[in-house]
């Protein structure tokens, strides 16, 4: 009887070990890598022969039409399409994973924005040649949210900003003539607006307000738009400033005096568009991909020819200032085909593949000169709107802990808005968290 | 997971280790050898990796040029001390507690409603075959999903809130967010409980309850004296497995709610978005805790409450209640 209690003891820890040991898995992890990082000339990315091109899901189609193009032309410089899970936190794990064991896997890679000083500051990317991309053509936000500390890191694929969606047809119910500039001008419209019976039961403003990324994007938004700024050139936080506080006191007050629904805490970008499509909502600040559904004919959107885009607003004086989303592409220092990688970031990113594109996707390009273009703009009218918000547009903070300082700014500014804090001492622990975050 | 490691080993017979002879030994530990490489393998090998890298934490800093400073600094028992101070420490034990509290409540729950199930699953009656089918589905949806599921149920105009007539923002923080957990994973893993009660139960000969009811005992009578210590083994087990897993629970708050929301927030989760920064050292630290935690729940739950992991003991009491049936016969 001994010896069986003992044996089932026995196997007793062995469960408990397995179990805790499931927990504990994909925690234990690598060193950083070491490999040098100066910036390369453009003959110094040697080695042609075949690559991997890994992105985030190429669900329109376009990228692969560029691909094909490419391959029919390079059939000894063949690129293989790698396509990563859609959650982007998924797809940054599975790219620093493969940069730590140093694998030469990945070749090409395709980061957000906000990677890019992370990815640098690691060595994960490669500096860019000068010269090598035409990078005066393009908006120069968008360069600049590819650079890290004055290097090119990464080229420019597509790129992102904020609209102003707004109901047309219920501005001219109340009179008023153009959309409003800033958020004083929403406010007195919201005012005629919802005074009418149309306006029954609608609510003012929506935009992203869970605890998400969505949340730093409108935050930064809202800073920016009263004049302020996350961090300043140096690096260093800025949200104990009289114009962040003004940002995020424009933000928590809209919940505190309902116009913004109190249910909008929960929404992200498709809860918004939802609201705004079933006419829910007069205006909606979100990304330029929800103008497809807006506008679909198939009976899912009321709000077809009832509304117009533009900028969002600014607080006070101030004018409404964007963040800048999308894409860079970068290469790999692992990869033993430099020389091919280079070429083809070139190729891909290139204004001509990216009017190529457009046919397929609208993801919006990074030269004003497509976004302008008269052909361009007859499919997608957004562009120039778009253009124009992202000419003063401002990258989210460029740092390299971007994970916490994000989950930093989250935090905070959701305190503020869900009433937890206000918005004083909100800013005043932000801005403690981001310095020990920054300090060297 | 947990369920399928812990429960296919059963005690074989063995004879006495009296008889056995030096030789009979080493062939027993020659056979065993394969089974203890992989479980050396696959559980010791990270459970010490882990600990190896709790010992480490990485450097931040960068250096003139903007790089980050290469490699890894050894501290010690440095992430373990920084668990219990400052703005990392109140997080931590925000999601120690939330682990416990879920766990107790959930498992509590679940039990409850799980032997419910079991009796319900258990009677004789026309359409048992499909209501054990359709108690069956929530435990066979992989929690991601379900999490998802119940996230449009909870969503703000979602059906929760038209159902009771209320506005409750159910995924944002607070109270609700909690309840919203609870009844997502009551509803998931309250059949697993029903299921493992319901084998307990199917063992229990039939001729003892119509002993029991010839002896004029009502139903409550039944459930109290027959059916509960009976398959009290069973649920013992089953609650604890319950236990563990709902000590590591990670992906229903994370898909429900959302990561970072302090209300509803993890050890794992915790130690995820560690991993998540690059921060590995406190990262596998939470998670040598959360082991540590599991490992010290497992075994004050067998000791006090004698849980027979092995299944030896069903048999027992089972033998024991036929052979005073049958000595009463007599």
């Amino acid at each position: 009887m001994r010896q069986r209690r003992h044996n089932r003891h026995i196997l007793f820890g062995t469960a408990a070990l397995a179990i805790s040991a499931l927990a504990l898995s994909g925690c234990a992890g690598g060193e950083v890598s070491d490999d040098e990082g100066t910036a390369l000339s453009e003959a110094e990315f040697e080695g042609r022969g075949p690559i991997n091109y890994v992105s985030s899901r190429d669900a329109s189609g376009a990228a692969q039409d560029s691909l094909d193009k490419w391959n029919s032309e390079h059939p000894d410089e063949q690129v293989t399409l790698i396509e990563l899970p859609d959650s982007a936190d998924q797809q940054r794990q599975q790219l620093i994973q493969n940069a730590q064991i140093e694998s030469d896997t990945f070749s090409v890679l395709n980061l957000d924005v906000v990677w890019t000083s992370e990815f640098a500051a690691n060595r994960w990317i490669q500096p860019l040649p000068e010269d090598a991309l035409p990078t005066d053509s393009m908006i120069p936000a968008t360069v600049n949210a590819a650079s890290y500390r004055d290097t090119l890191y990464g080229a420019p694929y597509y790129t992102d900003g904020a609209l102003l969606y707004y109901r047309t047809d219920l501005l001219e119910a109340a009179g008023i003539d153009s959309p409003p500039a800033t958020w004083d001008e929403m406010e007195g419209a919201c005012d005629a607006i919802l005074a009418l019976p149309e306006g029954d039961d609608m609510s003012c403003y929506a935009g992203q307000f869970d605890k998400n990324e969505a949340l730093t994007v409108n935050f930064t938004e809202a800073v920016a738009s009263a004049g302020g700024t996350v961090f300043d050139e140096d690096g260093s936080p800025t949200v104990d400033t009289p114009e962040a506080l003004a940002g995020l006191t424009q933000l928590s007050d809209a919940f505190a005096n309902g116009l913004v629904a109190s249910d909008a805490i929960t929404y992200l970008e498709e809860q918004g568009r939802r609201a705004f499509q079933d006419g829910e909502v007069v205006f909606l600040r979100n990304w330029p991909f929800v103008y497809a559904s807006l506008t679909a004919t198939d009976g899912s959107s009321q709000v077809v020819d009832k509304f117009g885009i533009s900028s969002v607003p600014g607080i006070g004086e101030n004018p409404g200032v964007s963040t800048l989303g999308g894409r860079n592409l970068a290469v790999s220092p692992f990869t033993a085909n430099k020389a091919t990688a280079l070429d083809f970031i070139k190729f891909f990113t290139s204004e001509e593949e990216s009017r190529a594109r457009l046919d397929k996707s609208s993801r919006a390009p990074v030269y004003p000169s497509l976004l302008e273009d008269p052909s361009v703009v007859e499919q997608r009218p957004f562009y120039p709107t778009l253009l124009e918000s992202l000419e003063n547009a401002q990258p989210r903070p460029k740092v390299v802990q971007y994970g916490a300082t994000t989950t930093a700014i989250q935090e905070e500014a959701y305190a503020a808005l869900t009433g937890d804090k206000d918005p004083e001492t909100a800013l005043a622990d932000m801005q403690s968290k981001l310095e020990e975050l920054s300090a060297d | 997971m947990s369920t399928r490691i812990a429960a296919s080993p059963r005690s074989p017979g063995r004879t006495k280790s009296g008889n056995r002879s030096a030789g009979e030994g080493r062939m027993a530990a020659l056979l065993l050898s394969p089974t203890l490489l992989v479980l050396a393998l696959v559980i010791a090998y990270p459970l010490v990796s882990a600990l190896y890298q709790s010992m480490f934490r990485e450097q931040s800093g960068l250096d003139a040029s903007g790089f980050v400073a290469e490699g890894e600094v050894f501290v010690g028992l440095g992430n373990y001390a920084d668990l219990f101070v400052g703005e990392s420490g109140a997080r931590f034990l925000n999601a120690f507690g939330n682990t416990t509290f879920f766990t107790v409540t959930t498992v509590t729950l679940e039990t409850v409603l799980g032997l419910c199930l079991a009796i319900a699953m258990n009677r004789a009656f026309r359409g048992r075959s499909f209501l054990r089918a359709s108690i069956l589905i929530p435990w066979a949806i992989p929690t991601a999903v379900s999490g998802l599921l119940w996230r449009w149920i909870f969503q703000s105009d979602g059906i929760a809130n038209s159902l009771i007539g209320s506005e409750t923002l159910w995924t944002a923080e607070g109270v609700a967010a909690k309840v919203a957990i609870i009844v997502a994973e009551v509803w998931k893993t309250a059949p697993f409980i029903g299921l493992l009660v319901l084998a307990g139960m199917q063992i229990i000969p039939e001729e003892i309850y119509e002993a029991a009811k010839i002896d004029g005992a009502g139903f409550w009578r039944q459930f109290r004296s027959i059916t509960l210590p009976l398959v009290k083994p069973t649920l013992l087990v089953a609650v604890l497995f319950r236990l563990l897993d709902a000590l590591r629970m990670f992906d229903l708050p994370f898909v429900l709610i959302g990561p970072g929301k302090e209300s509803v927030e993890t050890l794992s989760m915790l130690a995820f978005d560690e991993s998540n920064q690059l921060r590995y050292g406190s990262a596998s630290a939470f998670a040598v805790i959360l082991f540590l935690y599991v490992a010290l729940v497992a075994i004050v739950f067998v000791k006090l409450l004698g849980a027979d992991v092995a299944g030896t003991k069903q048999v027992r009491a089972l033998r024991r209640a036929t052979s005073t049936r049958k000595a009463k016969a007599l």
